[in-house]
């Protein structure tokens, strides 16, 4: 779940490393007081989940609290790549001698954190990355041995920044890197991290993302940062379809079948198993095919909750096939599912063999699944084809079948 | 009595059903629900619930050889016995 760049400058300013004597408000009226009080330029920032906001005159600079109050009111008006402001930021337009990078996030590969700093800030790490990979120090650190000032220190040193604004960036990076792990983030950013004229460092902007599944640790400081408990904080609103496969989901304990998100294409996809849904769509999508949806299914559904999400994306407007392809399972069992879809598949009037276009489930009760399958004429896959040869062969048979048809 | 799901259908000796204990012991161990106990006590199949079985044997177990059958209706009427 993000956090808008308030919240994230009041964790990182709770973790003890400097920002601005900036201010929030959802008032034009009161960001000219804020700017009062700030007394010297100053910056208004549009408080939005979404990027390119200063493109789109999201950010914009006044001089006067005047100015600052004729700002807030035109940002709050604005919308930014489909998103309305939840207010504004009134922020000193520091006098910045050079802008940094200090970072931390969350390795999924190697499933550790890690700091990324560098000296060259302001634009994105990534090309930072590209065009002056010297200048980008990177390290891996345990998320559950305590963390040490020394490792953030050869980090920072690595990029080559040595003497006093060493010794100023070491605690700024290890408080960041603390409070990433404390938070259970995937991401905490202070981009740029701002060197001031005397030598000091304060955060000029962040970036923070918590980890979904960990709201339920952290309540306390999301009240406090006033983010309710309904907020979903998700891209875009869910749609009809998505929502009705939460309700699939729901209806028993179980197994999942879930995450079912939307897609314009025209193959359905019954998809799951230990990261397989993402193999799967994307093997998909390299094939050339175009997925109706993305879903997660496992944890052995019920075969009345595997026969309504087939349902649910048989049913949806342009899909013509359906693949049901898992990894090799072991606590979902393959006849349950196969029953799940060919149930489905005879509900709505279809022929299971025409409709499925595979069926690539190896596992559990596999012998007893392709006794249904061979019943219904499906075509099915064992372990021998890869999840990769299974996508290609559900796209080649969808694409076939559709130009047959045109 | 015999009720048939999709995949599976289930019989049970009409003698065996109208035994109130039998019932109750076929409703508490089955992990599906396809038992349920009548309001007489007798045995009911509970139709929607048939093709969730999950072939564990329970019921066989649970009564009395030859009194309930499981039949696999997608395996040429197999009998789970």
């Amino acid at each position: 779940m993000r956090f808008f760049e308030f919240e994230a400058r009041e964790v990182v300013k709770r973790a003890g490393i400097p920002v601005t004597d900036y201010g929030f408000t959802t008032d034009a009226g009161e960001a000219r007081e804020i700017a009062q009080r700030i007394g010297g330029p100053t910056v208004i920032k549009s408080q939005v989940l979404t990027g390119g906001r200063m493109k789109a005159g999201g950010v914009k600079f006044a001089d006067t609290p005047e100015e600052a109050e004729a700002h807030a009111r035109e940002i709050l008006e604005l919308e930014i790549n489909g998103h309305m402001p939840r207010g504004v930021l009134v922020d000193p337009r520091a006098e910045v001698e050079q802008e940094y990078y200090a970072g931390v996030v969350w390795d999924g590969t190697r499933k550790q954190p890690v700091m990324i700093f560098s000296p060259v800030g302001g634009i994105d790490i990534e090309q930072v990355a590209e065009e002056q990979p010297d200048k980008v120090g990177r390290r891996h650190f345990s998320n559950i041995l305590p963390l040490s000032d020394f490792q953030a220190k050869e980090v920072i040193a690595s990029t080559g920044v040595s003497g006093s604004a060493l010794n100023r960036l070491v605690p700024i990076v290890t408080r960041l890197a603390r409070l990433f792990v404390e938070n259970d983030m995937v991401l905490a950013e202070i981009n740029p991290l701002g060197r001031l004229a005397d030598g000091s460092f304060v955060a000029l902007d962040a970036h923070m993302d918590i980890e979904n599944e960990a709201r339920g640790r952290h309540k306390k400081l999301l009240a406090e940062l006033g983010v309710g408990e309904e907020e979903t904080r998700q891209a875009r609103e869910a749609t009809p379809f998505e929502l009705a496969g939460e309700q699939v989901d729901a209806q028993d304990h179980r197994g999942v079948a879930g995450n079912v998100t939307e897609f314009d294409g025209n193959l359905g996809l019954v998809i799951g198993a230990g990261g397989g849904s993402l193999t799967l769509f994307d093997a998909v999508r390299a094939h050339g095919g175009e997925p109706a949806n993305y879903c997660e299914i496992g944890g052995n559904p019920s075969v009345s909750k595997t026969c309504g999400l087939a349902k649910l994306v048989l049913q949806k407007p342009g899909v013509e096939q359906i693949a049901v392809m898992m990894s090799i399972v072991s606590n979902t069992r393959v006849d349950i599912v196969a029953r799940g879809v060919i149930k489905a598949c005879l509900e709505l009037g279809f022929d299971p063999a025409e409709k499925i276009a595979i069926f690539r489930i190896p596992g559990a009760w596999e012998e007893e699944g392709f006794k249904i399958l061979e019943k219904y004429g499906v075509d099915y896959a064992d372990r021998s084809v890869s999840l990769n040869e299974a996508a290609r062969r559900a796209v080649e048979k969808i694409q076939g079948a559709s130009a047959e048809a045109a | 009595m015999r009720s048939d799901g999709i995949f599976i259908a289930v019989e049970v000796d009409d003698r065996a059903a109208a035994d109130p204990e039998l019932a109750r012991r076929l409703t508490e161990a089955c992990p599906v629900d396809i038992y349920a106990q009548g309001d007489d006590g007798a045995l009911q199949l509970v139709e929607r619930n048939l093709d969730e079985c999950v072939l564990c044997r329970l019921c066989l177990d649970a009564s009395p050889p030859g009194t309930v059958s499981v039949i696999k209706l997608y395996d040429d009427s197999a009998v789970l016995a």
